[in-house]
């Protein structure tokens, strides 16, 4: 479906985005996953639960979460004007998620270094675990409403539509909400079978992967739904899905072999399939709308800079993977050598 | 918008400048073995890492509102400024990483390679600074790009990061955050050594941040005067504003406080100096200054606010400087400036001078370059959302700054108390 010949520079830093978008997915979705968790800790290991998850996330959550402003940074450098409409049209949704990534990025924090006092400790614990909730919603409602063409239909009425209709409607409706949800449970997912690979005692590695298992059945519920949803919603994005066989049989593959796996406890490989599971529902999506930023209107070629920047764009996202690679995989090891792993 | 950027600047000048701190205070602990300076460099890397977070977060919120708040700005002028924009992601993303691994890995790594990555984390810092200033820079004295028939028909991006405002725009702001952090640090070290003389732990704190701060303190009316000289080459709109010239004059007098009048054009109750401005600004006390009035009145900016912000810079960022000098000068007789406690309670009190002169400084050169966004290219009327209600999220991010800012506050007080 994609003729190779036509791809050029404009491609080539969409796919660097994209790469971007789905290292944000595995690492800082992973995290805001961890919030859910954090939120649903119970029985009798509550507290060491919220203590793995902290421990977790601690050193690197920071980093996970420059991913996506790289992932922005490119995109308004490269797709101005793409990055100009959403901006316009999908202000509410993106203001309530920046609003969640404030409140959970510093609560967390604060949680960690404020007072010690159970009462502190609660307040923050919940503004963790709200802004870790609401935030994956709406980034998945964001992509929602990107992909069944809202965005798009949204944009040509600025300035004669309702108030309603530009600027709430395309990402307040069922089939948004559905993929914001769908979102969550990935996250959740994806951040509990991590957690059973982090866990350092059995009793506990036993309750996430009780959870990652109640969750893959969630999840599955909501694809199915949103599957059902996207019939009548998102009609062509439908379509375009099942152009892809390969890439849909692959996800399924990944997604049954994440739960098999864990059912044996083989939590490496659990893990390494959750991974792939998300990722390549990730790429699924974006290759089901390729070639356009956001369908049906606005495609990559439309919306790119001029070369002369796209040029300079890939020279210093080489310089910056030149730097920035080696030393995350240096501080992954830095951590990992601690509890034990190779 | 401009809140937002308010709020972020302070966190991103103590992220600068911060751990420089840090890093100074490890050395000196592994060089000399003093177990004080370990404490030291702990205690601020707790700092830093709230301070980072807080920065880290609003600097996400920032990325995004510049496309929700200016829309048309991002078409115009991402292809450009997205290039410095990026360079800051990975700056920034280097700075995220190292200071995991500085914050975590005190036990888990060399001392050498813990040191060094204090050391990528100040660099990094610095970087991040160097990229973001360009941008604004870009924005007062776009550089890199031909319009004609008002279409941008050929742009270059490396032109538009150095554009002639780069240059002193950066070294103004480094300045700004070693300075204002390093003496806002000595501040506080000194109100507690007030309290009590002695402590051993606040003496060297002391130290190390007056090394970062003093110098920096001293040389920015250096810097300062090369900001105002290009300002008053490539902005004399700004310059008259901030200077709250309306008349244009040869040999025209330094304006010290007053109120400016835009209606009457007059600036009242200001002490003058004869022919100062013209001196400063053009380093010949002949030169002429073209007033407001030269311009149409359409392109004034808010004068009064921009006089009176530029006065505020001035005035704390003097007092700063001669605070450092004071030091400057008992240190070269070889006297401890620690025991003045004159010099203390003189120190402690500028303890907030440096933010208050940056706060002010930024209003000096945004509110100056109103009513443009890019100037003389984009208004910024033109450029902002056809989203209706802006001020529903305009309230909604004021109030979330203000809790994040107040909750800072009491987490330093508490992290300042525990040494107390």
């Amino acid at each position: 479906m994609i003729d190779l010949a036509t791809l050029g520079l404009p491609e080539a830093i969409a796919a660097i985005i994209a790469i971007a978008l789905n290292a944000y997915v595995l690492t800082g979705g992973a995290d805001f996953g961890g919030g859910l968790w954090d939120l649903f800790a119970s029985g009798p290991r509550r507290t060491l639960q919220r203590e793995l998850i902290a421990h977790s996330i601690g050193p690197i959550w920071e980093a996970n979460h420059v991913w996506l402003i790289v992932v922005v940074v490119l995109l308004f450098s490269a797709f101005p004007a793409a990055f100009s409409t959403l901006g316009i049209v999908l202000h509410i949704p993106i203001t309530i998620m920046l609003i969640g990534i404030v409140l959970r990025g510093s609560a967390f924090v604060f949680r960690s270094y404020g007072s010690r006092d159970g009462a502190a400790q609660m307040r923050w614990g919940l503004a963790f675990a709200i802004g870790s909730i609401v935030t994956p919603v709406v980034l998945g409602s964001i992509v929602g409403a990107i992909a069944n063409g809202a965005v798009s239909e949204a944009a040509d009425r600025v300035g004669t539509g309702t108030f309603m209709a530009v600027f709430v409607s395309p990402w307040l409706a069922a089939f948004p909400i559905v993929v914001g949800l769908f979102a969550l449970g990935l996250f959740a997912f994806l951040a509990a079978t991590y957690l059973t690979v982090e866990a350092s005692d059995d009793a506990l590695r036993d309750d996430f992967r009780r959870r990652a298992l109640i969750m893959a059945s969630i999840v599955f519920a909501l694809a199915a739904a949103a599957l059902v949803i996207a019939g009548s919603a998102a009609p062509r994005l439908a379509a375009r899905v099942i152009r892809v066989p390969l890439l849909q049989a692959a996800t399924v593959a990944s997604a049954l072999t994440a739960v098999v796996t864990l059912w044996m406890r083989r939590y490496r490989a659990a893990r390494v399939a959750a991974a792939a599971q998300v990722s390549l529902i990730l790429w699924g999506w974006l290759l089901a709308q390729y070639p356009y930023v956001i369908p049906p209107a606005l495609s990559i070629r439309d919306t790119a800079a001029p070369a002369v920047t796209l040029k300079l764009l890939v020279v210093g996202v080489g310089i910056g993977a030149a730097v920035l690679l080696p030393s995350l995989r240096y501080l992954f090891g830095a951590f990992r050598r601690r509890t034990g792993e190779t | 918008m401009a809140l937002s950027l308010g709020f972020h600047i302070v966190f991103a000048e103590i992220g600068i400048a911060m751990p420089v701190l840090m890093v100074l205070a490890e050395w000196r602990w592994r060089r000399t073995g003093d177990h004080v300076y370990y404490q030291l460099a702990k205690r601020w890397a707790k700092g830093t890492a709230v301070l980072f977070a807080v920065g880290a977060v609003s600097g996400t919120v920032l990325s995004f509102e510049l496309g929700l708040l200016w829309p048309e700005f991002m078409r115009v002028a991402g292809p450009i400024i997205g290039i410095p924009f990026s360079l800051e992601g990975f700056a920034f993303f280097t700075e995220a990483i190292f200071l995991g691994v500085y914050l975590y890995g005190w036990d888990r790594i060399t001392p050498r390679a813990h040191l060094l990555a204090g050391l990528i984390v100040a660099a990094s810092g610095a970087a991040s600074a160097i990229f973001v200033v360009m941008v604004n820079a870009w924005m007062n004295t776009p550089a890199g790009l031909v319009i004609s028939a008002g279409r941008i028909t050929h742009i270059d991006p490396i032109a538009g990061m150095f554009n002639p405002s780069t240059g002193q725009q950066v070294l103004h702001m480094l300045l700004a955050a070693y300075a204002a952090t390093g003496l806002a640090v000595g501040g506080v070290h000194a109100a507690m050594l007030l309290r009590r003389p002695g402590s051993a732990f606040h003496r060297r704190a002391l130290t190390v941040a007056l090394i970062i701060g003093a110098p920096a303190a001293l040389f920015q009316p250096i810097s300062g005067d090369i900001s105002a000289r290009t300002v008053a080459k490539w902005q004399p709109i700004k310059l008259a504003a901030l200077e709250g010239q309306f008349e244009t004059e040869t040999g025209a007098p330094l304006k010290i406080g007053g109120v400016p009048d835009p209606t009457a054009a007059v600036t009242r109750y200001a002490i003058e100096i004869p022919r100062g401005l013209s001196l400063l600004a053009f380093h010949d006390p002949n030169a002429e200054v073209r007033g407001l009035t030269a311009f149409p009145r359409d392109q004034w900016p808010p004068v009064a606010a921009v006089h009176i912000a530029f006065q505020i810079m001035i005035a704390t960022g003097s007092a700063m400087a001669l605070v450092s000098a004071w030091a400057a000068v008992v240190a070269l007789r070889r006297r401890d400036i620690v025991q003045s406690r004159w010099w203390l309670r003189a120190l402690a009190v500028i303890t907030p001078f440096g933010f208050i002169a940056t706060e002010a400084g930024w209003t000096v050169t945004e509110v100056g370059r109103q009513p443009w966004v890019i100037s003389g290219m984009l208004r910024t009327a033109d450029a902002v959302t056809p989203m209706p209600g802006l001020a529903v999220p305009l309230a909604l991010f004021a109030l979330l700054y203000l809790g994040l800012g107040a909750i800072v506050a009491v987490l330093i007080r508490s992290l300042i108390r525990e040494t107390a």
